[in-house]
């Protein structure tokens, strides 16, 4: 027996998609610009980062205000219940295809180890990447007036240290979608709103919240 | 009286003036100046057709007739040329302090000019520069031909101290090939415009020949194509060289020895008046040229903004001249004097040519390494340019800077701008420590074209005014920057991004500048990407001890 939880509401799986298909051709347009590799062509990898990164701006616009209306920024407020269990499964018990010892419900989408996670990126990584990024955008107008002897080296330095964090986080965040009831239960969840759940494990989840 | 045919008693009278007709008829035919349309003055628009000017009828026997035929006019006009760079070949740079000028400035090509004046002064603006004692104060001694001509008859030969050949002339002397004498009547009557053939009478052949100095000026910039300069494309824009060098009571706007090397403005408004040099590209197009330009409100969001953020960095030069000598003319890039001398054995001088039949030995000179469509090298660059003087102190074991490019890296009056670096091997006195003249080019038995004696051609630059000569001379290698700065290319040539913005782009070498794609730091990279690959590496065997766990539970 398994039932159904509504997790991911309309905009909130909008604002995941869009924000993901961003992030890569930011990634992309990115490591082009820092000279990895070329696909684009510079000029043209400089452009489509530029437009991406004002298109994101806008997407948290709205992201932060949906945020802020509907309370789901407490779902990034941090716990540490039950994070030892957590890392204890993800590195020993999920081998021996043991249940996952959290389970989500609409109040509580994030298990502990994913509220620091995406707290980190929100606070960290996300801050670190756009005030660099915008720095780096704006120099030519601000090394003039703002910031006279702030070296562009240190300003892409300091966006390529978000860059090289964020595609950590990818790396990891795209392999733990995989690891759900079946592999891809998380991102069926991320697609449709809705994640199956055994109904034992349901009862768990209801026991020990 | 009979007679049988009735002639008019002003029979004399008539055919007298009959003859006369024909005579003017065929006066006007054989001088085109008398014809109203075939004249300079018409064909640029001026509202003086000089042909008819009964003061330049001639006959004329000197160039300094023709100057005072000119002044009859033009009363100011030598008074302007003589307080010129062209006619003073002397210069005091304001912010150096340095005394510079041709008079006594040394280069890496023909080196000097003092003992050499004769040779070296056919590309004066003046008559008679043959030595020390010229008059610079005469005014009959201004040649405004050699701007003026509009004929292309007007030669000013090396070795005549700025003289055209009056008379039929053995030259070079002992040679037995003769110039034949100018024209000057026809010359004065026809003058105009100063053309770029006019300009270019000197300017493309400096150092020598053709090309030879600067490498992004020569003769095929008279027949230009669109691809070897936009603006004078023969059958676009046209441009004289006197459009962008525009020219005020005789001051032509731009200079290699002090230029505009940056000029972060709008474009000049006509009559208005401000301190600026008009022959800067930023003088018509301002220094937001590109199209599409948003005014960076969301940053460089276009490919006008993009490029426009450039512009406080490099020079227009930087990016649309990509290559120079694109004309087919070479550009020497170095001359190695030290090799010079060598002879036939019956005691002849040599000349050695490359495959397309340029010159890369000549006995009087030594060894060149020439150049086409060459790459720039880049310097940061303020306008701010000092030389090596003849009484300057050199150190022989390093490379001499001829001139030096000055510019602070980022500094907001300084740009990258392209240069050819010309490298030079030339000689210099061994116990002075300083740079030696040496008389060359006039046929005498010290010059060492026609003696192949460094001693005595060494000796007599001394004595003629250059820098003492003790007696030991060496060479020393030498180097000498010329700024690039013509031979715009079409923006579809201008450099692309990547030339510049990859690993082995074209300022790797420039200081003070950080560009992405070019410039990392090796450690972050490792440090970066090892991260992500331990998270990569870590996650894969993640995944495959989950498929190892899962293979086992589905043993029965």
């Amino acid at each position: 027996m398994s039932r159904r939880v509504y997790l991911f509401k309309r905009f909130e799986r909008l604002w995941h998609w869009s924000q993901a298909a961003l992030i890569i051709s930011m990634m992309l347009t990115g490591f082009e610009i820092h000279g990895s590799y070329s696909l684009f062509g510079f000029g043209k990898a400089v452009l489509f980062h530029g437009y991406a990164a004002w298109a994101l701006v806008t997407l948290w616009v709205f992201a932060v205000f949906w945020h802020f209306t509907t309370g789901e920024w407490k779902q990034y407020i941090p716990t540490f219940e039950k994070i030892l269990l957590i890392a204890r499964y993800y590195a020993r018990d999920i081998f021996t295809g043991a249940p996952h010892p959290f389970h989500p419900t609409p109040l509580r989408k994030h298990n502990p180890l994913q509220r620091l996670a995406y707290l980190g990126v929100k606070l960290f990584i996300n801050p670190l990447i756009w005030v660099s990024g915008l720095v780096y955008l704006y120099y030519p107008q601000l090394r003039e007036a703002l910031l006279p002897g702030l070296p562009l080296e240190w300003v892409a330095s300091a966006h390529l240290v978000g860059a090289f964090l964020m595609l950590t986080f990818f790396i990891v965040h795209v392999y733990l979608t995989t690891t759900g009831e079946t592999v891809f239960a998380h991102i069926k969840a991320m697609i449709t709103g809705w994640e199956e759940q055994d109904d034992e494990h349901e009862n768990t989840a209801a026991r020990k919240g | 009286m009979r007679h049988a045919l009735a002639l008019p008693a002003d029979l004399p009278a008539r055919l007298l003036l009959l003859i006369c007709g024909l005579l003017l008829a065929a006066s006007a035919l054989a001088y085109p100046g008398l014809q109203p349309v075939a004249n300079a003055g018409a064909k640029s628009g001026s509202t003086a057709d000089h042909g008819r000017f009964k003061q330049l009828q001639g006959p004329f026997k000197s160039g300094e007739e023709v100057t005072e035929a000119c002044q009859q006019c033009h009363t100011e006009a030598p008074r302007q040329v003589m307080a010129t760079r062209h006619w003073t070949w002397d210069y005091t740079n304001p912010k150096t302090g340095q005394r510079l000028g041709k008079m006594s400035m040394l280069n890496s090509f023909c080196v000097g000019n003092r003992s050499n004046e004769a040779f070296c002064t056919s590309c004066h603006v003046g008559y008679g520069w043959k030595d020390d004692k010229f008059d610079f104060l005469s005014e009959r001694n201004v040649d405004c031909l050699v701007c003026h001509d509009t004929t292309g008859k007007y030669k000013k030969p090396a070795g005549l101290a700025g003289h055209p050949a009056y008379e039929r002339t053995e030259y070079p002397p002992g040679s037995g090939k003769f110039l034949e004498p100018v024209d000057l009547d026809f010359v004065a009557r026809h003058v105009g415009k100063s053309s770029r053939e006019n300009c270019g009478t000197c300017h493309y052949n400096g150092g020598g020949g053709d090309g030879v100095k600067h490498g992004d000026l020569d003769s095929s910039l008279n027949k230009a194509t669109h691809a070897l300069d936009v603006h004078m494309d023969k059958d676009g824009l046209n441009f004289s060289c006197a459009t962008c060098h525009q020219t005020e009571s005789h001051q032509v706007a731009g200079s290699r020895v002090a230029p505009t090397a940056a000029d972060p403005h709008g474009p000049l408004m006509r009559g208005k008046h401000e301190d600026r040099n008009p022959a800067t590209c930023q003088a018509c197009h301002g220094d937001k040229p590109h199209k599409g330009a948003t005014g960076g409100l969301l940053g460089s969001l276009s490919r006008g903004d993009q490029l426009n953020a450039h512009t406080r960095t490099l020079s227009c030069q930087t990016c649309h001249i990509p290559e120079f000598a694109r004309g087919g003319v070479p550009t020497k890039m170095s001359w190695d004097y030290s090799t010079a001398g060598r002879l036939y054995p019956n005691g002849k001088p040599m000349q050695i040519k490359d495959d397309k039949g340029h010159v890369i030995y000549d006995s009087r000179k030594g060894d060149f390494v020439l150049g086409e469509n060459v790459i720039p090298d880049y310097r940061w660059f303020d306008g701010t340019v000092t030389y090596t003087l003849q009484a300057d102190k050199i150190d022989p074991t390093k490379t001499v800077p001829i001139n030096a490019f000055h510019g602070t890296p980022g500094a907001p009056d300084a740009r990258i701008w392209p240069v050819k670096v010309f490298q030079g091997n030339q000689p210099y006195d061994k116990v002075n420590h300083t740079l030696l003249i040496p008389h060359t080019a006039i046929p005498d038995d010290t010059a060492y074209w026609y003696n192949f004696d460094w001693d005595k051609a060494l000796r007599a630059g001394a004595d003629a005014g250059g820098p003492p000569f003790s007696g030991e001379y060496g060479f020393v290698q030498s180097e000498m920057l010329w700024p690039i700065t013509h031979m715009v290319a079409p923006k579809e040539q201008a450099l692309n991004c990547v030339q510049c913005h990859s690993a082995q782009g074209r300022l790797k070498d420039v200081p003070g500048v950080w560009l992405p794609a070019q410039d990392r730091i090796e450690l972050l990279d490792l440090a970066g990407f090892g991260m992500a690959g331990f998270a990569l590496l870590g996650v894969l065997g993640h995944a495959g001890l989950r498929f190892a766990g899962h293979l086992r539970r589905r043993k029965p």
